[in-house]
């Protein structure tokens, strides 16, 4: 008894609904509205539960009493304690249904009450409803959740938010304004959206302009890009003006009064002349056969007759010039992190040429042999890297396993390559190029004999997917600054092995005079083999980096090999400081070209190649020329 | 060699070459046999075109030491200037006849506006570039075919022999060069319909003639090409130019200190080889049908040099039939034609291991037959040449 007993007592809650009980029931979109907002704002603490239980059509209404209950299974309870209070017996109650209608906007008022929930994520989703679907009640909960507000980040995304609600919908201009101006050193692109529908403009026309207009500008036809023709289309389409006949109605009428092969006394073998059919329309008009054609002096007077001017949608001059002043401070902003996006895309593309470019500035720079097969090296990588994968699934061994692997594969081959074709042609430098272009051919359709023509995938790990995210502008992907912390390292090594190694010294000595070397007890044999198997090793681990974020091709190897080409001769040959430089040169040149195109990226390559050719003209030994007797020639 | 050998060998040449055109066209379905299929006619054709293209190759590198990886663009844009006048005419010739067929007849603006849409509706367009300017006059066109690809390797030889760019720097460079023009192609904005190229080019417009004939006129026109350009390449090898042209090619420092203006003989022979190319290329792809820019990509500059190479560089018989060996015989692997080998457990696919052939014996000619096939020549006659 004493449970129901506390249900027969009047809550507060009861009451708000009873105000409203025949809206509640009737449940219609339409008239819903008040019972709503009278419970969202009765500051209950049981409001928000019951607009749950309503939401969930759990609540059921009693005629009895005239009461509402939350109804489950078998049992009746209270709305705002949640106790049981009876055994369900159908013919009593009678639920309430609120279809989907009533149903949002009971949703919509539940927001304001999980922006405030103890959940976190409560609070986060309400937040995610609100960005999605903002409205203008939401703008004084939101600022009273602020207040409430523990976590940092969601203070965070709740003040812009409040922002941009205040931006859209405060209720004073200098609201509006202050708001405006608060976020006027802010990157987000919410922020950007939310100020651009201020500054939505229109064209207008009328006798005058009307007072207190917002003004964009007045335009004069046949100027500032207005041309006459859009002003004349703008009276037409207000059916100010008769429209113009398009050539094709033209025709159409000129086809449609064809009588005896003339067409208002114009033979109709004369019609290829457009002067001719306007002659011939003018009489179909004037005999009333056709609709009326406008003269060029008709169209000029309408529309001079009117002003023309563009206004933007949004009333207040100040807000516009406040947003448009906060759009502009953004603009500069944006730019300038652009730029150093920018700059960070062109670093990570210079480290891949760099990678790609390495092996080369050894066999190409350093020992003078042009080996064409080198994007094949490169291939023969990644398609190691590949073929490990198959083996170990596990992405991070794999790839550990696949750097030292392909090296060896390259390296071998590079050896094979050294041993059977190169060190019979030293001295023929123009057939080294053709010999190794035959391997190249022969090692890329062997390649698609084995592997096929489709791209195989090489998959990177977890941790390096993803990607590091500075601002809504800048953000760079984790693999990319992998590839660069790798070319730093390769570069370092390089740098080691040639200036401080027995290897590197006897390199040099063999380059620089092969027969004093020879005579200083150095086997040049040996050390150009190893030299070259070195610079093709290399080619086959910058393969794997490469193919982890390129698809793995038997043709990718040409994607590469001009481009490497292209920094070891811009940076000058004989040495990696050289490469180093060249590969940034390009790298930089490519990205900086693409930037003033954004959408081309072949006339970007296209006019890189020309920068190269004639830069070539101004350093033909590259940014870095060997002098003295090392130079050689 | 000395000149008179130039000319028996041209002579030879001439003879070989006039008795090969009459025996092809006797059988011919242009003449009425059935014994050489039409489509064969034009491959005959097309590898007359290709020959001359492989003098052009000898001249530049054989004979002045220049491995230009970049003649086969010139070749392609040879083919590009005689392509948009067979385009835009024939164009301008359907288009016409279908607004013949409407009552009123159409204006010389509709006329263009129709050939627009159809040439560059591929692209999303349909005005014409300014490049398309002469696309209406055949004598201009004509002289296009010459003048842009000879402007071009004007400006690039300058530049590049200014600077003595020399050696592999410049073959680099020239292969820079082909595919930066071949990129430029690949854009829609180009103005030569981007990636699709040229096509429908085998139909002559305004005459009414079947394949068969049109195929036939093409490969006399090769065949006179190829005779000319035999016997031009012949005349000026064997001359004063032709010595200077080896001169450089064996000791250009030494030429240069002897008095002679090394980057006036280079930048002549540059522009010479691409005009040739050019012409060939203008020859080539009305036979073809179709020119896009994969076409001018910087591998097909380098199986110019494989045939050059395989075929003997420094002998201009010797690069003839290296084109005309080597590209017979791609056509013939890569066509599927080929009977596969069986090895029991495998089976060798010539479409698939052509490429790797032909990689493979590259190699092996540079390595132990430098001369190519041309040697041959030299153990059958036991006398070296002297050049």
């Amino acid at each position: 008894m004493m449970c129901s007993g506390e249900g027969l007592l009047a809550s507060p809650i009861n009451e708000v609904l009873g105000a409203h009980r025949d809206t509640i029931l009737k449940s219609s979109r339409k008239s819903i509205g008040p019972a709503i907002t009278a419970l969202a704002e009765s500051g209950l603490r049981s409001a928000e539960v019951t607009l749950e239980i309503w939401r969930d059509k759990d609540m059921w209404y009693r005629a009895s009493d005239d009461k509402f209950y939350r109804v489950e299974g078998d049992d009746v309870f209270d709305l705002a304690s949640g106790q049981r209070i009876a055994t369900f017996v159908k013919d009593e109650y009678k639920q309430i249904k609120p279809n989907s209608g009533v149903r949002a906007i009971i949703s919509s008022a539940l927001v304001g009450f999980h922006l405030n929930s103890t959940d976190r994520d409560k609070r986060l989703a309400a937040i995610k409803s609100i960005q999605r679907n903002p409205k203008p009640e939401y703008l004084l909960t939101l600022k009273a959740s602020i207040a409430e507000e523990s976590d940092a980040y969601l203070l965070d995304i709740k003040s812009q938010l409040l922002q941009i609600l205040t931006i859209q919908y405060g209720t004073t201009p200098q609201n509006r304004i202050a708001a405006i101006e608060a976020v006027s050193r802010s990157l987000s692109l919410d922020i950007r959206a939310a100020l651009n529908p201020i500054l939505a403009t229109e064209l207008r026309l009328g006798d005058a302009i009307p007072e207190g207009a917002n003004l964009v500008r007045i335009l004069t036809p046949g100027t500032d890009g207005f041309p006459v023709k859009t002003a004349y289309d703008m009276l037409v389409k207000q059916k100010l003006a008769t429209p113009i006949p398009t050539k094709a109605e033209v025709l159409t009428a000129l086809e449609d009064n064809i009588d005896a092969a003339r067409v208002g006394d114009v033979p109709v073998a004369q019609l290829f002349d457009p002067e001719k059919r306007l002659e011939a329309y003018e009489v179909l008009q004037k005999q009333g056969l056709a609709p009326k054609r406008p003269s060029e002096a008709e169209v000029l007077s309408a529309v001079n007759s009117y002003i023309f001017y563009e206004q933007y949608l949004e009333e207040n001059a100040a807000v516009t010039e406040a947003a448009k002043k906060a759009l502009r401070s953004i603009e500069t902003k944006v730019n300038l992190f652009r730029t150093v996006d920018l700059g960070l895309d062109a670093l990570s593309l210079a480290s891949i040429y760099f990678l790609a470019a390495i092996g080369l500035a050894i066999t190409f720079g350093v020992m003078g042999v042009i080996n064409m097969a080198h994007g094949e090296f490169i291939m023969m990588g990644a398609y190691t890297g590949y073929v490990i994968q198959q083996i170990i699934p596990d992405h991070t061994i794999s790839i550990i396993v696949a750097v030292p692997v392909a090296f060896v594969v390259t390296f071998g081959a590079g050896v094979a390559m050294e041993r059977l074709v190169i060190r019979w042609l030293y001295n023929r430098p123009l057939e080294t190029l053709l010999a190794t272009f035959g391997i190249s051919i022969a090692l890329q359709q062997i390649a698609k004999n084995i592997f096929g023509t489709q791209a195989r995938p090489l998959t990177s790990p977890e941790w390096l997917g993803g990607s590091w995210v500075i601002n809504d502008v800048v953000s760079i992907s984790y693999i990319r600054i992998a590839i660069f912390a790798m070319a730093l390292l390769f570069f370092a090594v390089f740098l080691f092995i040639i200036k401080r190694s027995r290897l590197g010294l006897e390199t040099r000595a063999v380059t620089q005079n092969p027969a004093m070397a020879s005579a200083m007890g150095i086997n040049p044999d040996r050390v150009n083999m190893l030299t070259f198997g070195l610079g093709s090793g290399v080619a086959g681990i910058a393969g794997v980096a490469i193919g982890l974020f390129a698809k793995v091709t038997s043709e990718m190897g040409n994607d590469y090999i001009v481009q490497s080409f292209m920094s070891v001769v811009v940076g000058g040959v004989g040495n990696i400081w050289g490469a180093l430089a060249g590969a940034t040169l390009v790298g930089f040149m490519q990205k900086g070209i693409e930037w003033f195109n954004p959408s081309n990226t072949l006339a970007a390559q296209t006019y890189m190649i020309l920068f190269v050719i004639i830069f070539i003209q101004f350093r033909p030994r590259g940014i870095i020329a060997l002098k003295g007797r090392a130079a050689g020639d | 060699m000395t000149a008179s050998h130039y000319r028996r060998n041209a002579l030879i040449f001439v003879l070989i070459l006039s008795l090969f055109t009459v025996l092809v066209s006797a059988l011919s379905a242009g003449a009425g046999s059935d014994v050489i299929a039409t489509s064969f006619i034009k491959t005959l054709g097309k590898t007359l075109c290709l020959a001359l293209v492989a003098i052009a190759m000898d001249l530049i590198w054989g004979y002045a030491g220049i491995l230009s990886l970049g003649h086969f663009a010139f070749f392609a844009l040879g083919g590009y200037m005689i392509g948009m006048w067979l385009m835009y005419e024939r164009t301008k010739d359907i288009v016409t006849q279908s607004l013949n067929q409407a009552t009123i007849p159409p204006t010389d603006q509709e006329i263009i506006d129709g050939i627009g849409t159809q040439i560059f509706g591929v692209v999303g367009s349909n005005e014409f570039p300014v490049i398309w300017m002469f696309a209406d006059s055949l004598i201009a066109q004509a002289l296009l075919v010459i003048l842009v690809p000879a402007l071009l390797a004007y400006l690039f030889g300058w530049f590049a022999f200014r600077s003595r760019v020399t050696g592999v720097y410049l073959s680099i460079l020239t292969q820079a060069f082909t595919l930066a023009l071949s990129l430029y192609l690949f854009q829609n904005e180009s103005g030569l319909r981007g990636n699709n190229g040229l096509s429908g080019l085998q139909n002559l417009p305004y005459v009414d003639a079947n394949q068969d004939l049109v195929s036939l006129w093409f490969f006399w026109a090769s065949a006179v090409a190829l005779g000319l350009g035999y016997l031009g390449a012949s005349y000026v090898v064997s001359g004063k130019f032709g010595s200077v042209m080896r001169a450089i090619r064996d000791n250009e420092a030494r030429v240069r200190f002897l008095g002679y203006k090394v980057e006036t003989y280079k930048l002549a022979v540059f522009v010479g080889t691409a005009i040739i190319a050019a012409i060939a290329g203008a020859l080539y792809y009305p036979q073809a049908g179709i020119v896009n820019p994969a076409e001018m990509a910087p591998i097909a500059s380098i199986y110019l040099a494989v045939w050059v190479a395989i075929g003997g560089r420094g002998r201009l018989y010797g690069s003839v039939i290296g084109a005309i060996i080597v590209s017979l015989l791609s056509t013939w692997f890569t066509g599927g034609q080929a009977p596969d080998l069986s090895f029991g457990v495998f089976t060798l696919k010539w479409v698939d291991w052509w490429q790797v052939l032909l990689g493979v014996s590259f190699v092996l000619v540079t390595l132990y037959a430098p001369k190519g096939i041309g040697g041959l020549f030299d153990l059958l006659s036991r006398r070296g040449p002297s050049s």
